[in-house]
Order: C-alpha cells, then sequence, then structure tokens
C-alpha cells in the first residue's frame, strides 16, 4: 500500500507535463487532467481506507534515504482525510471550469496554460498534506503558490494584476516568514524532520519553542487568512474566473489550518497555544463576519464569510483536547465542500444574473430555479442550520469547548453563534435581493437593509471587477455545481461514520508517539552519526 | 555554535533594507526588497550550518567531524531556485502592469497583417492623392489659367483606379 503514496504527488505532476505539452489539442488536455485528479482521488481513497483499517500511518522513504536523512512522506489519518477531500473538490471544479469553457466557446480564456497550472496547483498541494518535514513542506507550499499566483492572473487584464500583485506579495512575505522560521528551528534542533523535531522541540528552553512556534504560526496564519493577517484575503480572491475563486477559497486557506494543527499538535504540544489562539479565533470570527454583512458583491460577501469561519478552525486547535480536533477535521471537511459550492453557485449566479451585486440582481428565483435551490441549500448549510453539516460541525465544536469549560471558551461560543446567525442574515439577504425580489422591483428599490452596502470596486470601464462579461451555463457546469452541493448533503446523511473517522483521526493527531514510532520504527536516533557539530 | 560575525552583519543590513524597499509603493522596489529579504533570509539558513569546515565529500581522507554541515546549502539551493522562478514571474506581472498603465486594454488588440497593409496602402494614396493636386495647382499657376478651364478638379475616376 505505501507504494502508493508518491502517486499522490507524482500522477498530478507527470499530468501537468503531458498537458503542457499538449497544449493545441484541447479535448486531449482535459481527458488527461480529469483521468489525472480521477486517479488521484481513487489512490487517496484506496489509502484512506488503509490507513484507517491499520491506524498506523503509511510511510515512504523517499529515494530509500531513511529519515532524518532523506524526506519522508508520511500519510496518517488526518492527511488521507484532506487528501481524498481536496481531490474531489479540484474534480468537481475542473468539470466546472470545463463546462465553463464550452459556454464561452473559449472566447476569452487562455486554455492551453490551465490545466497544467491546475494540476501542479493539486501536485504541490497534495505534497503540503503528505510533507514528513517542514522543508518539503514549504516546497509544497511553494509549488501551490507559484501555481495560483498563475491562476489568479490568468488573462492579465487590469484588474486581476492588480489583485494579483497584493496576493502574490502577501504570499511572498509569508512564505519568507515560513523560510526564515524553519532555518532557526533547523538551528535549534538540527533537523527539518517533522518526527525527529516532535521528540527533540520538547528538550528546548520553553522561550526558545514560543519563538520557534510564534515564528512559524505567523507565516502559517498569513496562508489561512487568520485576523489580522486576513486582510488581503477579499480584495484578491474575488476576481479570478469563478472556478478559480472555488478552489482557492475550499483549498488554500485549509492547507494553512493543516499546518497549523500539526505545528500545534505535532511539534509544539509544550507550548501553552489556548489563550491566544482562543482569542485571535474569536476576532477572526467576528471581524470577518462584520466585513461580510457590509458587501453588496456576493464574491466579496463569501470571501469575508471564508475568513471569519477559519475562525471556528482556530478555535477547535486552541481547545487542544482529542474531542476538540475531531471536531475540527469534521468542519475543515465541511467547510472545504460548502465554500467551494457556495462560489460555483455564484459563478451561475453570476452568468445567469450578468452581476454579482445584490443590488442589480432580482427575479433570479423565476428566472433560474435551479440555482435558486442551489443556493438555498448551500446557504442554510453554511449558516449552520440543522439538520446540515454546518449546524453538526458547530455543535461539535461547541461541546468540545464545553466539555473543556473556561470563561474565554464560554466567550468564544457565544462568538460562535453570533456568526453563525450574522452569515444566516448576511446569506439570506443575498436570498431576498437576489432570487426573492421581482426583477421589477429591482430600478429604485429602497430598502435599510442595503442601504449602506459597499459594491466591488469599479474597474475604469463602470463594470465590476471579476464579473465574467459571458453569459449562459452548460448541463456540465450546473451538473458540477449539483455534485458538490450533494456531497456537503452526503456530508449531513453520513454524519455519524465521518464525525467517528474524525475522532480517530484526531487520536492520532493527539498521540504524536504514533507519528514518531512510524517515522522511526527503531526508535528515535539520539544524535546524527557522524558527531554533532554543534 | 559559532558563526561568523561578518555574515550575521550583513544579514542584518539585508533584512533591513529588504524590508524597508519592500514598503515603498513602486512594484520594482517590491522586487527589490523581496530579492534582498530572499538573499538575507538564505544567509540565515546558511548560518545555522555552525562553523565553516571541509567540503562534505566523502574520501575517505576527510574526518566526519572535520566537515561542514550539508543540509543547509542544500535547503539554500533550493529556497534560491523557488525565488528565481518566483522573480521571473513577479518581473512578468510588472511588465504587463506597465503595459496595462501606458497602452491600457487596447495594448493588446492585435490588427492582422491584412489590415496593417490596406491602412498602409490608404496613406500611400493619400500621399498621392495630395501630391497629384499639389502638381494640377502648380500646373494652372505656369499656365496662368484660373480654376474655371480645369473641367474636373478632383482626380479622375481612372486615376482613382491607380491609386488602389
Amino acid at each position: 500500500m505505501n507504494a502508493l503514496v508518491p502517486l499522490l504527488v507524482i500522477i498530478p505532476l507527470v499530468g501537468a507535463a503531458i498537458t503542457l505539452i499538449l497544449g493545441r489539442y484541447r479535448r486531449v488536455q482535459i481527458a488527461i487532467s480529469v483521468t489525472a485528479l480521477v486517479a488521484v482521488t481513487a489512490t487517496a481513497a484506496v489509502l484512506l481506507a488503509d490507513v484507517d483499517r491499520t491506524g498506523v500511518p503509511a510511510v515512504v522513504e523517499v529515494g530509500a534515504w531513511p529519515p532524518p536523512f532523506g524526506i519522508v512522506l508520511v500519510v496518517d489519518r488526518l492527511a488521507a482525510i484532506m487528501v481524498v477531500v481536496s481531490a474531489l473538490m479540484l474534480l468537481g471544479v475542473l468539470v466546472f471550469a470545463v463546462g465553463q469553457g464550452i459556454a464561452d466557446r473559449d472566447r476569452d480564456t487562455p486554455v492551453s496554460i490551465f490545466h497544467p497550472t491546475y494540476l501542479i496547483l493539486a501536485g504541490g498541494l497534495f505534497d503540503a498534506f503528505i510533507a514528513g518535514d517542514l522543508f518539503n513542506m514549504y516546497v509544497g507550499f511553494e509549488m501551490l503558490l507559484a501555481a495560483s499566483y498563475v491562476l489568479l492572473t490568468l488573462g492579465g487584464t487590469g484588474s486581476r494584476i492588480r489583485a494579483g500583485v497584493t496576493y502574490v506579495v502577501v504570499s511572498l512575505v509569508s512564505s519568507l516568514l515560513f523560510l526564515g522560521a524553519i532555518a532557526l528551528i533547523y538551528g535549534a534542533t538540527g533537523t527539518v524532520t517533522m518526527a525527529l523535531l516532535s521528540d527533540r522541540i520538547r528538550e528546548l528552553p520553553l522561550d526558545v519553542q514560543v519563538i520557534l512556534c510564534a515564528a512559524l504560526l505567523i507565516g502559517f496564519a498569513v496562508k489561512a487568512a487568520v485576523f489580522p493577517l486576513s486582510f488581503w484575503l477579499p480584495d484578491s480572491y474575488p476576481t479570478a474566473p469563478a472556478p478559480v475563486t472555488a478552489v482557492f477559497a475550499g483549498l488554500l486557506t485549509k492547507v494553512g489550518v493543516y499546518a497549523i494543527i500539526r505545528t500545534d499538535k505535532l511539534l509544539f504540544f509544550d507550548v501553552p497555544l489556548t489563550v491566544p489562539l482562543l482569542i485571535i479565533g474569536g476576532l477572526t470570527m467576528l471581524v470577518g463576519i462584520l466585513g461580510a454583512l457590509a458587501q453588496a458583491d456576493v464574491k466579496r460577501l463569501l470571501s469575508f464569510t471564508l475568513v471569519s469561519h477559519i475562525g471556528y478552525m482556530i478555535f477547535g486547535v486552541a481547545i487542544g483536547t482529542e474531542l476538540a480536533t475531531g471536531a475540527t477535521i469534521y468542519y475543515i471537511v465541511h467547510h472545504i465542500t460548502v465554500q467551494t459550492a457556495l462560489f460555483l453557485v455564484v459563478g451561475l449566479i453570476e452568468r445567469v444574473g450578468r452581476s454579482t451585486s445584490i443590488t442589480r440582481l432580482g427575479g433570479l428565483l423565476k428566472k433560474a430555479p435551479y440555482v435558486a435551490i442551489l443556493f438555498f441549500i448551500g446557504a442554510l448549510n453554511l449558516g449552520g442550520i440543522p439538520p446540515f453539516s454546518g449546524f453538526l460541525g458547530k455543535i461539535g465544536l461547541f461541546e468540545a469547548g464545553a466539555a473543556s469549560p473556561s470563561p474565554l471558551v464560554y466567550v468564544l461560543i457565544g462568538a460562535g453563534v453570533i456568526t453563525s446567525l450574522l452569515t444566516l442574515y448576511a446569506l439570506m439577504r443575498v436570498w431576498n435581493m437576489a432570487f426573492w425580489r421581482p426583477k421589477e422591483d429591482v430600478e429604485g428599490y429602497e430598502s435599510p437593509l442595503i442601504e449602506s452596502l459597499q459594491e466591488s470596486p469599479e474597474s475604469t470601464d463602470g463594470t465590476a471587477i471579476g464579473v465574467a462579461t459571458a453569459v449562459g451555463t452548460s448541463k456540465l457546469m450546473v451538473g458540477a455545481t449539483t455534485g458538490l452541493i450533494a456531497l456537503t448533503l452526503c456530508l449531513t446523511v453520513f454524519a455519524g461514520p465521518l464525525f467517528d473517522l474524525a475522532q480517530r483521526a484526531a487520536g492520532n493527531v493527539a498521540t504524536p508517539e504514533t507519528y514518531v514510532d512510524s517515522v522511526f520504527p527503531g526508535g528515535v536516533p539520539d544524535s546524527l552519526s557522524g558527531g554533532d557539530a554543534r | 555554535m559559532s558563526a561568523s560575525l561578518t555574515l550575521v552583519v550583513l544579514m542584518a543590513v539585508l533584512y533591513g533594507a529588504g524590508v524597508y524597499v519592500m514598503l515603498e509603493r513602486s512594484l520594482t522596489r517590491i522586487l527589490i526588497g523581496f530579492l534582498l529579504v530572499g538573499n538575507a533570509t538564505n544567509l540565515l539558513i546558511f548560518l545555522m550550518s555552525g562553523r565553516s569546515g571541509e567540503a562534505p565529500i566523502i574520501d575517505g581522507t576527510t574526518q566526519p567531524a572535520d566537515i561542514v554541515d550539508p543540509v543547509p546549502q542544500v535547503l539554500m539551493l533550493t529556497a534560491i531556485v523557488i525565488n528565481f522562478g518566483v522573480t521571473a514571474f513577479i518581473l512578468a506581472l510588472i511588465y504587463r502592469s506597465w503595459w496595462l498603465s501606458n497602452l491600457g486594454d487596447e495594448g493588446d488588440d492585435v490588427t492582422s497583417d491584412e489590415e496593417e497593409m490596406d491602412a498602409a496602402e490608404a496613406d500611400e494614396a493619400l500621399v498621392f492623392h495630395t501630391n497629384l493636386e499639389g502638381d494640377d495647382d502648380a500646373v494652372r499657376a505656369v499656365l496662368g489659367e484660373g480654376a474655371d478651364d480645369d473641367p474636373d478638379p478632383e482626380p479622375s475616376e481612372q486615376d482613382r483606379d491607380v491609386m488602389r
């Protein structure tokens, strides 16, 4: 089974190479990238089943160099869950993007580079999830970031370049912070292999641990868009093409959260992070959702809810118990799915209604009843209405919080409930304005609900930035969106088994010994052979 | 762990200068800042290898205790390659944003060869036309006649055909 592990990275990269060579044959490109992602999904599913059955992480020594000298790839339950969910999302969004290309008849999409870049993004993402050492994780991050720079500035229009610059510069700074942190950690411990670090960091004085941990966490917090390092996200994501925004929103921030979980649980479990993370998590929730309330543009609104819901995950990580980690993992899975699905629905809205601003949309319920249903399900789910998975995920987090009570935790639970209600309010306002309101009422409509809304910044020719000019949807686009919405419903229906799986994954995460023993079956080496030079 | 003080000072200067330049508004300066900070980080990684020593090549004569720690050099090399790629991308981004701010979206409108040929021919015809009129005027002036005698002040149909 271990032989399957490197395939998670190799398949997308080989696919990227082939699609790049065959850039002129669009159908072949589509066939190859779909095949590659289906193959990765299948591989990841097999790995998840296997790792879950045995309970032991699958470990591969790349090039047969034993750790800590060589690179190790480690797939434990958490990594396997993340890979399976991301592969499914990437596949769904790819189908949507193909459908959109067909609807556009290729008028303004330089498709020849879309598929290779998309597959490299996938490869980098999976590499970051299964990396067994910090530096390989950095390389994975850089792969997916470089691909995301290209995807965000696809087509090179003025608004995308402007948004791209913010995104690129912020990402570069966070990458340099991450790299600097790796250097410091290497200096303090003499290794970058996570399993060995887990053992050695404990021996450092606590103040050194705190500094190293903070350096690493700041780098990850920028990527995960945690307040106050989240300012860049709502400005850059909404300008990209709809499928690209969907992938970014669903997956890229979650890689940051994943890295935070690893840092907190595997590397720096001695550092008391609960109180600072709780405060940051609460602020992320509230500031994010208050930003969402001021937005008229649905894409920007969803970007702000994305920031705010990262707060729930930080809340879960902060509590730190096994129960809370399990709930966090379930919440991450739920949020990846529902956020991606909702952004795809907005992609449909912008093509049916020719705008994404709720001050201009109207009468969509009559015009596109099917899109309305998709949006309604997604919105209720994100808002946390029972019985959907959003509700179950939040209940899980609140229960875990109540199980390890402190005044601050109760404040956070309160903040979480308020955020949930405000999310529902923001999304239902979209529903009322865009779907429920008759088209005739749009002109001269006045309501205190939309009085002080902020429109998205406009480009020079007066059209809102990032709104596609093309209209019309294809069956593939609607089909892909339906598939993802159906997946969110599956998360609800199969919540029991999934929650159990998440708890088992949390059990793995909560005991770093499992991870360490699987990488070093013969025990952790005391010092590197050849003598410790320092 | 012993490290060269020169390198530490150099790293600090690079970090300081890099962060300062990065805070400017211009994209080119941000790129320069990124390069400085990136190199400072590379130096930081390099410093983490501790004392200097012999090249880490195992040829039977070197003692393991004498060689320098090779891992930071490997990490640094990878980081340099990544920085290089990202720099290339930012340069493209800078060029693109310069293009857009100077030429706007019209800069992207590519005229086909045929259109360009047509435009060139039209220009030539215009020059020919003006020259023709100028010649006519000159002839009239020489003959000392008024415009009345000229039956066709405009170039004839035949002339037009020539022009095309």
